[in-house]
């Protein structure tokens, strides 16, 4: 049955006031920053950042950058322009708006400062190699590559050692870019920090193991870009202590995030950023809860306090993107179990071929194994162009109509 | 207890009224641009013909992509349940369906209750659709009505390899230009169809018997097509195009007498 109409479907999250302080101050710091001594370094989204910030390097990641254009609906306008340059309408659309934002300065913000050197990491995928060495040649900057072997079975310690000691050149690429030097101390001292910042993220998305759950994935979505970018220093975990803190109260008090929470379910893949607010309405009219997902939970990685760079190298290669499609499975169904979730949201993603190839597979391995249902939306993180809101509401409601 | 079912696509508006499980009057008209008053019409038309007005109907149930629009109906359903549900009314032995509509193709898995199971449909792309059918009659301008029966005659069914509407159009037209016969055209653009279909129905995975529902189900070919690729014979009902409503008018009576 679907919910009243009229009633309040999204119950905003106080904390989010300061989240956006923070990103504001972020951004506009980095702005600031463009043409001084201080350092900018563009970042992929499952890059090692502790080491930027361990160098007081400005961290910026065009993919964060890319959510926020695809929020704001201008991820179509940025496309097309790389598209009017030769860009395949089929590459990644993070991609795409990102080399039209860096030519055009479009974009909520007015485009990113420009970076001083580049930081690639190939753990989410093989696009950002190719999408990277067109910044390094268009903004004529050096580009660090960290090339991560992906995981078929299980880890090797010769893989380990083999990015532990990228990890070393990256220190030195570091050095000689920024002409400072590298304190492991200091190190050590943000990777600490960024540990506390990721286990309080843990702790945040877990409380959403309870029914009712406080929170949705969409929720999760928007308060995940500190962790993404920041992750490291302090203000990320004051501000997620206040966020836990916040859900904490929510099931004190029996307050949930869904008015009349009846199913759960977990998302797969990237969001669709520009269709956020419609599919959470959609999904909390039909009293479904979206607990948990798949995208947040890859930057709630174990990074080991006594040996930093060897845990980082394997929290780094390990994460969800860079896995068979056997390990993504066990990933899955422990947040099937764990959440306490009734079925599967697949978001078949356009522009993310990784996340995307296999996602048929993992629904029969899924409904398989557990029985539970699976439902596949297609549709692109940033590109409108590939959704079509009438279809894709179809299936969410006749997906919902059916459970018993 | 007189109950009815909206179904309005993005085509056709079909309505069915229903009095104790009997069919008291169906309609059929074109959607149009508007399509809340389509429904509208939809429903008056079935009305008029049953001889009730709408204060003697106790509840309407509304499906179809118009169905959110609809001001006179009392609860939207979506067209695959409705779909499953009319479906299995008329063909209780079915397991699945396969509805070809408008705009949309959708293989639904329906459970012994008429319950969906499990459901595939097809992208945002519309080819194998009803759409897709008249821009091919339109190309090769023939009356879609007829495209079925034109394709039964063809001995050797042109290769028209894409599914993408715009595509294939363009293949059909350079069919044209080459000089390949009308009735292998459509033919082949049958197989097409049944290709494309045929993918979705063995993902979910399909289980007989097999129901045929929508405006396409009309198509003798595209249904000829289908059978030979699931290498079984299909159940097309008397009134394809009406299953939803049907549905909808059932789940209608469900709700008014809970």
């Amino acid at each position: 049955m679907v919910a009243e109409e009229g009633r309040k479907l999204y119950l905003k999250i106080d904390a989010t006031d300061r989240m956006k302080q923070l990103m504001t101050e972020y951004y506009i710091d980095a702005k600031g920053a463009e043409g001084t001594d201080r350092p900018i370094c563009w970042i992929t989204s499952g890059g090692p950042v502790e080491f930027l910030i361990a160098m007081d390097v400005i961290p910026i990641y065009p993919e964060n950058h890319g959510a926020m254009c695809g929020a704001s609906k201008m991820g179509v306008q940025l496309a097309e322009v790389a598209e009017g340059l030769g860009f395949s309408g089929d590459l990644c659309s993070y991609a795409r708006l990102d080399i039209g934002s860096a030519i055009t300065h479009g974009g909520p913000i007015g485009g990113l400062p420009r970076p001083d050197f580049l930081l690639c990491c190939n753990n989410i995928c093989g696009t950002v190699q190719k999408w990277y060495e067109e910044l390094a040649r268009y903004f004529e900057v050096p580009m660090f590559l960290m090339d991560t072997p992906f995981i078929h079975k299980t880890t090797y310690e010769h893989a380990t050692e083999y990015v532990r000691k990228q990890c070393l050149e990256l220190v030195a690429f570091l050095e000689e870019q920024t002409g400072r030097e590298f304190s492991l101390e200091r190190f050590a001292e943000v990777a600490m920090l960024s540990v506390e910042g990721i286990e309080l993220w843990k702790e945040v998305l877990k409380t959403a193991e309870h029914r009712p759950s406080p929170l949705t994935c969409f929720d999760a979505f928007i308060h995940m870009a500190l962790i993404v970018t920041l992750r490291g220093t302090p203000e990320v975990v004051e501000y997620y202590r206040l966020l836990k803190g916040e859900m904490e109260k929510r099931i004190e008090n029996g307050i949930s995030a869904v008015p009349e929470e009846k199913h759960r379910l977990i998302w797969d893949n990237i969001p669709i950023w520009f269709e956020m607010r419609n599919l959470g309405q959609l999904f909390a009219r039909n009293n479904t809860c979206l607990v948990a997902d798949t995208y947040t939970t890859a930057w709630a990685i174990d990074i080991k306090i006594d040996d930093p760079l060897t845990s980082m190298a394997d929290a780094y290669t390990g994460i969800y993107l860079n896995i068979s499609i056997d390990l993504m499975f066990e990933k899955l169904l422990a947040l099937i179990e764990r959440f306490s979730a009734d079925g599967v949201v697949m978001h078949s993603n356009r522009s993310c071929k990784p996340y995307s190839l296999g996602q048929y597979d993992l629904a029969r391995m899924v409904t398989e194994r557990t029985g539970k249902p699976v439902l596949m939306i297609e549709a692109d993180m940033t590109d409108s162009r590939a959704y079509s809101e009438a279809q894709v509401r179809d299936r969410v409601e006749a997906f919902i109509e059916s459970f018993p | 207890m007189t109950v009815a079912g909206v179904d309005i696509g993005s085509n056709t508006a079909k309505a069915v009224i229903m009095d104790n499980g009997d069919i008291l009057a169906t309609s059929l008209i074109m959607t149009g641009h508007q399509s809340r008053l389509a429904g509208r019409r939809a429903l008056d038309l079935a009305l008029r013909e049953a001889g009730l007005e709408e204060g003697d109907i106790a509840l309407i149930v509304a499906t179809g992509y118009g169905r959110l629009t609809t001001d006179f109906t009392d609860q939207k359903v979506t067209e695959i349940t409705c779909h499953a549900k009319g479906a299995h009314s008329v063909q209780p032995e079915a397991r699945t369906v396969i509805d070809l509509g408008g705009q949309d193709s959708k293989v639904i898995a329906v459970g012994e209750n008429g319950k969906v199971v499990d459901f595939v449909m097809n992208d945002k792309c519309a080819a194998g659709t009803g759409r897709f059918l008249e821009v091919m009659a339109a190309a090769l301008e023939i009356e879609l009505d007829n495209m079925g029966e034109v394709s039964l005659e063809s001995e050797s069914p042109a290769s028209i390899s894409s599914v993408c509407t715009v595509f294939a159009e363009s293949e059909v037209v350079s069919r044209v230009a080459e000089g390949t016969n009308k009735m292998d055209i459509v033919a082949g653009i049958h197989q097409a169809i049944a290709s494309r279909i045929y993918a979705m129905t063995v993902r979910v995975p399909f289980k007989e018997k097999v129901i045929m529902t929508g405006g396409v189900a009309r198509n003798i070919g595209v249904v000829r097509a289908l059978e030979k690729r699931l290498e079984t014979s299909l159940v097309v009902p008397e009134m394809p195009q009406h299953m939803g409503a049907l549905g909808a008018a059932i789940i209608a009576e469900e709700r008014a007498g809970a």
